[in-house]
């Protein structure tokens, strides 16, 4: 177990700094120059050689990597270059309400999509079933600012049920939900979807397996079997999808974030896109990408935990 | 292909994703003759009009009409996502092919490669991309190329694999076939038919990527019309009228939503264990 | 004679499939006596399984029983209500399975299994506890207090056909089914498995019904045998009648197929050619006669009637005399 938990710990880490290597290379191996793009085309030459040098960009290019990795390691992301604030505390200002954008969505898709997609399985081929499987795919395919607009469109400006944009008052914990119900929705819908039709595949193989007809055979009550052991072994697949799809989540919360002009990671980097203000959009890319590859780790090692299977040979 | 067609729309889904993919590709390839307007012909007398027989989807805050931005739009959407998979696909295959045919160290350090870039969140490591090259559809279809490569290069790779160990493969290496050769000869058409599928369920994400990216006017730059400017227009109007964001997403959702259909029944057909791991 | 424990009348068994209606048992009958080994022998695909899944009555959504009674311990299993039904399994009647790799969940405990099972007792959770380890030390499971606690993955595939068997008698069934319970293990833990039901049997006194493609292991352990082809039952009797002085060409032919009987050394395995015919499309007469060498007119045209050859043997051929 201790095994493979450093062992994957240790991809993780591996990958999160191939990728930040990756991201700075590409900085500096694009044509153009980043201290020229941050000025704007009307920069004087002399402004332009003094922004290269206060970012460190004069520097000999492995200095300037090395530079890069030893202040990653103090946690240093680089200053905004417009607030002259460090990256790090726009960034970790930012990203408690991404993150529950995202936990709030999945929880919201998981508490539909996966009774949904069990109920589906029991009753395949009904129509229910049928509606069901149209319905999840409409979900899937229609993108998640598509849905945003659409939610802003008619909860927000037409009904005016729900606040059109921001995050509601700080401390105002109501106003704060009441804020959360569009964006929420709208990254959560395509989710539905998804676990639905995962949770349904997963159901409808586990139901034929042979275990299950064992405890038939004993006698054992339909819905401890739906339950205890058909839906403990479906549910498995979900774990990881969900890891895997943090960078899925992350993509929508950034346009959802956009569309409600909700404070956020994702508001954030497109903000500072078009102000050029690149250590904070390659600050904040650092750290949803390092979020992704946490995920994915955590999911993989929960994933290996919950199964009795993998727990036992780790 | 008739016999493939023929099984597609056997199920009724498959037909409907026929149907709707035929539908949007033609009106998108006869733009020029099915669009009543100029897409960026301005009109200002007549901006913001709901729908009417004239303006069959409304018109724009500049007078555009929306049925012709719609149908133009779908050149944008297609032209990306068809360049743009394609690239990927010969990208993905070479790599694939190399780490399952290759060296040992090989293999690992092009999985290793996959899974960074699989790392990074699409629409971030769009945008940080776009901050670094500006705005422009070229660097759209390039993030798109490189953010997609990992998943054709792992399918390959896998299916390399697998065929490098069939018994006819290993008596031409016996025989001193080039590997090139075997290759070319043998896994190249085996593949075909897997990649082909990921590849069409790849089409409705690859869309949406680029409205999404045009949406936050990343994308194609004004005024050619694509479906995420147009919902991009829309947004800013959205006190004032709904019809732009209608205009811009039903195109959307149909050809999202066929794509989805076609490349599962074809699936289903050619491999039901293939699944898209996304 | 007394009443049998189980006796199977006239069962016949219809799958709905796209080509039909697959008519996969037809006019069954076996008596299983109280106290007796009864074994089930034919190729697969001869419809063992489905005997055992009408019995237990957890036959899949497309069968359907067009004929016949199942009568068990004075009732016909066939009329009793879903629920009454559902108190039966595992407790009255109990099935182990082929392959006990599968056929336990991966991800409970065998503790918590075994707890399951026991869920119509009201007693404590100890008490349940105690019973499934005295259970599982019965059926020569060492160290049971650990060993429960484990996941069946982590068992060898011949200590857990064990635990399935301890499972199916926690209940003191008075009809255990095994259906070829030692298939999927190799020869000397099949050996083990063996000897273990009939201790078994002499210990908890219960019937057993053994089902099994293997002659040698019917012949070691059973006191009947019952030989079933394409649905249908061809042969009947005593394990000594029918293995001495096989009636049916089909038994004949299984015997002589099996390797364990087969005395003088050859380098190649006797197969009966042929393949089982078509059982949508059933012309009449006998359901052999394209694999038999004897098969003569009236094999093409009629279906052979049941004789009597001695008592309690009985064959369905037409060319046994009369």
């Amino acid at each position: 177990m201790l095994l493979y938990i450093a062992k994957r710990t240790a991809l993780g880490v591996i990958i999160v700094l191939l990728a930040v290597a990756l991201l700075f290379c590409m900085i500096h191996l694009i044509p153009g120059d980043p201290a020229r793009i941050l000025l704007g085309p009307r920069a004087t030459p002399e402004l332009i050689a003094a922004m290269s040098a206060r970012l460190g960009l004069d520097l000999p290019f492995p200095v300037q990597i090395m530079r890069f990795f030893a202040n990653l390691l103090r946690g240093d992301l680089g200053m905004d270059v417009i607030t002259n604030r460090p990256v790090v505390e726009i960034v970790v200002g930012q990203l408690p309400y991404t993150l529950w954008l995202i936990f709030l969505a999945i929880l919201f898709a998981g508490l539909i999509g996966i009774p949904l997609g069990c109920y589906s399985a029991l009753h395949r081929n009904t129509l229910f079933d049928r509606i069901s499987g149209f319905v999840s795919v409409s979900f899937i395919t229609t993108p998640s600012f598509v849905v945003a607009l659409y939610a802003l469109l008619i909860f927000a400006v037409a009904l005016k049920w729900f606040p059109a944009v921001g995050a509601g008052d700080r401390g105002d914990f109501l106003d704060q939900a009441v804020h959360l119900v569009l964006p929420v929705f709208s990254i959560g819908l395509a989710w539905i979807g998804y676990l639905a039709r995962l949770v349904r595949a997963s159901m409808l193989e586990v139901m034929e397996e042979s275990h299950i007809r064992t405890a038939r055979a004993f006698g054992l009550a339909e819905r401890r079997i739906i339950y205890h052991y058909a839906l403990k072994l479906a549910i498995l697949p979900t774990v990881s999808v969900i890891g895997v799809g943090m960078g899925f989540l992350l993509s929508s919360a950034l346009l959802t974030e956009i569309v409600f002009a909700r404070p956020g990671i994702g508001k954030l980097i497109y903000d500072s896109v078009i102000t050029r203000n690149y250590p904070v959009v390659m600050g904040s890319v650092l750290v949803s990408t390092v979020l992704f590859v946490v995920s994915t780790t955590v999911s993989d090692l929960i994933n290996a935990w919950l199964d009795p299977r993998t727990r036992a040979t780790l | 292909m008739i016999a493939v067609l023929r099984l597609v729309i056997k199920e009724p889904t498959g037909l409907f994703g026929l149907v709707l993919v035929t539908f949007i590709v033609c009106s998108a390839l006869f733009a020029a003759v099915l669009a009543p307007y100029d897409p960026v012909a301005l009109n200002i007398t007549d901006r913001l009009q709901s729908p009417s027989l004239s303006h069959l989807l409304g018109t724009d805050q500049l007078g555009r009409d929306l049925f012709s931005r719609v149908l133009y739009g779908g050149q944008v959407a297609l032209g990306v996502a068809l360049t743009a998979i394609g690239i990927a696909l010969v990208c993905g295959i070479v790599l694939g092919m190399l780490a399952g045919f290759g060296p040992k160290w090989l293999d690992k350090a092009i999985l290793l490669f996959f899974d960074t870039i699989r790392s990074f969140p699409t629409v971030m490591f769009a945008l940080a991309t776009v901050a670094l090259v500006g705005p422009s559809l070229q660097t759209v279809i390039a993030v798109i190329i490189v953010t997609t490569i990992p998943t054709y290069g792992r399918v390959v790779r896998t299916q390399t694999l697998s065929i490098k160990s069939n018994e006819f493969i290993k008596a031409e290496q016996v025989m001193g076939a080039k590997t090139a050769r075997i290759l070319i000869m043998h896994i190249l058409p085996n593949i075909f038919g897997p990649l082909m599928i990921l590849a069409s369920m790849d089409i409705p994400t690859v869309i949406a990527l680029e409205a999404g990216l045009s949406f936050l006017g990343m994308g194609v730059k004004p005024p050619t019309p694509s479906w995420g400017s147009i919902l991009n227009d829309g947004f800013s109007l959205i006190r004032v009228t709904p019809w732009p964001i209608i205009a811009g997403s039903i195109p959307l959702i149909l050809i999202t939503l066929g794509f989805t259909y076609l490349g599962e029944s074809l699936r289903d057909f050619v491999d039901p264990k293939l699944r898209k791991n996304f | 004679m007394t009443e049998p424990l189980l006796a199977i009348r006239d069962l016949s068994v219809d799958y709905r499939i796209e080509r039909g209606r697959l008519q996969a048992l037809r006019h069954v009958n076996i008596d299983v006596p109280k106290g007796s080994i009864v074994g089930v022998v034919g190729e697969s695909g001869c419809g063992k399984s489905t005997l055992i899944s009408s019995i237990i009555r957890l036959l899949p959504h497309n069968a359907s029983i067009s004929n016949g009674q199942i009568n068990f311990e004075g009732a016909n299993l066939l009329d009793l209500s879903e629920n009454e039904m559902r108190s039966i399994r595992g407790r009255r009647i109990s099935v182990v399975y082929q392959d006990p790799m599968t056929s336990l969940n991966p991800v409970l405990s065998i503790e918590q299994q075994m707890r399951h099972i026991q869920y119509r007792d009201t007693t404590r959770r100890s008490a349940k506890l105690e019973k499934s380890l005295a259970m599982l030390e019965s059926v020569g499971i060492a160290d049971s207090r650990k060993r429960i606690t484990q996941f069946p993955h982590e068992y060898s595939g011949g200590m857990l056909q064990r635990v399935s068997i301890a499972m199916a008698l926690q209940a003191k069934p008075s009809l255990l089914i095994a259906d070829e319970p030692t298939t999927a293990l190799d020869a000397t833990l099949e050996v083990q498995i063996i000897h273990l039901l009939k201790d078994i049997q002499a210990q908890f006194g219960c019937t057993i019904l053994f089902i099994s493609h293997h002659l040698g292991v019917i012949a070691e352990l059973c006191d009947y045998v019952v030989v079933m082809y394409a649905g249908e039952v061809v042969e009947k009797g005593t394990v000594r009648d029918v293995f001495h002085r096989p009636a049916h060409p089909y038994t004949t032919k299984l015997l002589q197929c099996d390797p364990a009987g087969i005395q003088i050394k050859t380098r190649i395995l006797p197969v009966i050619p042929g393949e089982i015919p078509d059982l949508v499309n059933l012309s009449g007469g006998c359901i052999f006669r394209s694999r038999c060498h004897l098969a003569e007119s009236a094999c093409e045209t009629e279906i052979p009637p049941r004789r009597e050859v001695a008592p309690g043997h009985a064959a369905n051929c037409h060319r046994l005399p009369i």
